[in-house]
């Protein structure tokens, strides 16, 4: 069986390491954030100019001047820390946020990653991804392995407008776990129920499975 | 006299403005921007505005009215979703729309505000961003330069001010509002609340008064909310 959004989210989860400071994007990434392992601790960065993201506010503690990235309301952690937005994206651009987790719509066997646009469809705007892509040391991307028409969003290039050149280290897809090498994408996880044939079938890109590839467990 | 930095509302701190001047405006989204002088904006009608804006408001809020006034000729923002009537003037071609990555945007401000004339920054290399940009490399990396924003006005919007023009921002209704306030050719700074000079501590000032040229106590804030989560 493929992984579900929650699924993949709890996998990115097993990425983190205690004293980390992290970005999520908006949407499977966001959800990262319920899966962090009791025994490490994490600080969570909001490009809006926050470090240190609680959980949501009880309705009586909704404040509109206190929101995440997706314009949700939420929480300060006690210890966090607010900031403005030049600051923001200087301790990005810097280096000092640790790892990102961010979606996409496409990457390719190289690393490069499309997320922003879709000519013609979707013209929204690349909001702070651009930035993060560029300078982030760890960028772990959470996706789909495959578009509603079944067509492999693991490439050899991406089709879609870039976001950034070879950036991304790591790929968690619904249907396992997926380095990004010189030799393209290497499989060393496989999704419960998912078989290398199916991963093959569905990679597009240049694939390599792992003489170490194992099962996915949780 | 002297530094009094106080005017007496948004009508009238924004009476200058006039046919296509380029504006700042401060905010992320929905949360910290100028209520009242987008509010005097729509009244005066002034048109042709070029608005440098990480976002676009929402239909009925924010810059959206302004867009709803046709009196926007170009954005220039990070991030548009959200504004169906955004979206119908792009595709329609009467307003023209500039994205650029969320953290350009911030760095053009600060470059205004700190008097570099352009700003290194790897976002956007190899991308659409880059079309036309010189390209430089350092230590290996590549780096668009990117040009310091200049607006004739920064309107933001600030928690406290004195009279002075020393502002002070709110948990996350800061991000763009800092540093714009210290990027306009003039800045225009509307707070909820309007205090005397000494009762700000000096060690907490968010941006001191030399940037600001305008400021006035706002009223009848919304503050409207557009993703309300919340936890049992």
């Amino acid at each position: 069986m493929a992984l579900d959004k929650n699924q993949i989210a709890q996998r990115i989860a097993m990425e983190l390491k205690d004293g980390m400071y992290v970005n999520l994007g908006i949407g499977i990434p966001t959800l990262v954030a319920n899966y962090v392992p009791d025994h490490i601790e994490i600080e969570l960065q909001s490009e809006n100019g926050m470090l240190g993201i609680g959980p949501f506010p009880t309705e009586a503690e909704v404040d509109a001047d206190l929101i995440n990235a997706g314009k949700q309301t939420v929480t300060l952690r006690t210890g966090g820390s607010y900031f403005d937005s030049a600051l923001s994206f200087g301790m990005i651009r810097a280096g000092k946020v640790d790892l990102t987790v961010l979606g996409a719509m496409e990457v390719a066997d190289n690393g490069d990653i499309a997320n922003w646009k879709v000519p013609g469809k979707m013209v929204k705007g690349m909001g702070g991804a651009m930035d993060l892509v560029a300078s982030a040391k760890n960028i772990i991307v959470a996706m789909q392995h495959t578009d509603k028409a079944g067509n492999s969003k693991l490439l050899p290039e991406c089709t879609l407008p870039i976001t950034g050149l070879k950036c991304v280290k790591k790929i968690v897809s619904d249907l396992g776990v997926f380095e990004i090498t010189d030799n393209g994408f290497l499989c060393v996880e496989y999704a419960p129920g998912v078989t290398i044939e199916e991963i093959k079938a569905k990679t597009a890109g240049r694939l390599t499975i792992s003489p170490d590839v194992k099962e996915m467990t949780f | 006299m002297g530094f009094n930095k106080v005017v007496a509302g948004a009508a009238e701190a924004i009476k200058d403005i006039q046919d296509g001047a380029v504006l700042m405006l401060g905010g992320f989204g929905l949360c910290g921007i100028p209520e009242n002088c987008i509010n005097a904006l729509v009244a005066k009608g002034v048109k042709n505005l070029t608005c440098i804006s990480n976002n676009a408001g929402v239909d009925d809020f924010g810059i959206g009215l302004m867009l709803q006034t046709r009196q926007v000729k170009k954005m220039i923002s990070s991030y548009v979703g959200e504004n169906a009537e955004f979206e119908r003037q792009l595709l329609s071609g009467e307003l023209e729309v500039e994205l650029i990555p969320q953290g350009t945007l911030a760095s053009r401000c600060l470059a205004a505000a700190y008097g570099f004339p352009v700003v290194p920054t790897p976002a956007g290399v190899g991308t659409e961003v880059a079309a036309g940009k010189e390209v430089r490399n350092y230590n290996g990396k590549d780096y668009l330069m990117e040009a310091a924003f200049e607006a004739d006005f920064a309107i933001v919007k600030a928690w406290k001010g004195d009279t002075l023009g020393n502002i002070i921002f709110n948990k996350t209704a800061r991000n763009f509002n800092q540093v714009m306030a210290m990027a306009g050719k003039t800045t225009i700074v509307e707070v909820e609340e309007l205090v005397q000079p000494g009762e700000l501590d000096p060690n907490f000032i968010h941006v001191p008064g030399i940037y600001v040229h305008r400021i006035f106590q706002g009223s009848n804030y919304e503050k409207r909310i557009e993703q309300r989560t919340v936890r049992k």
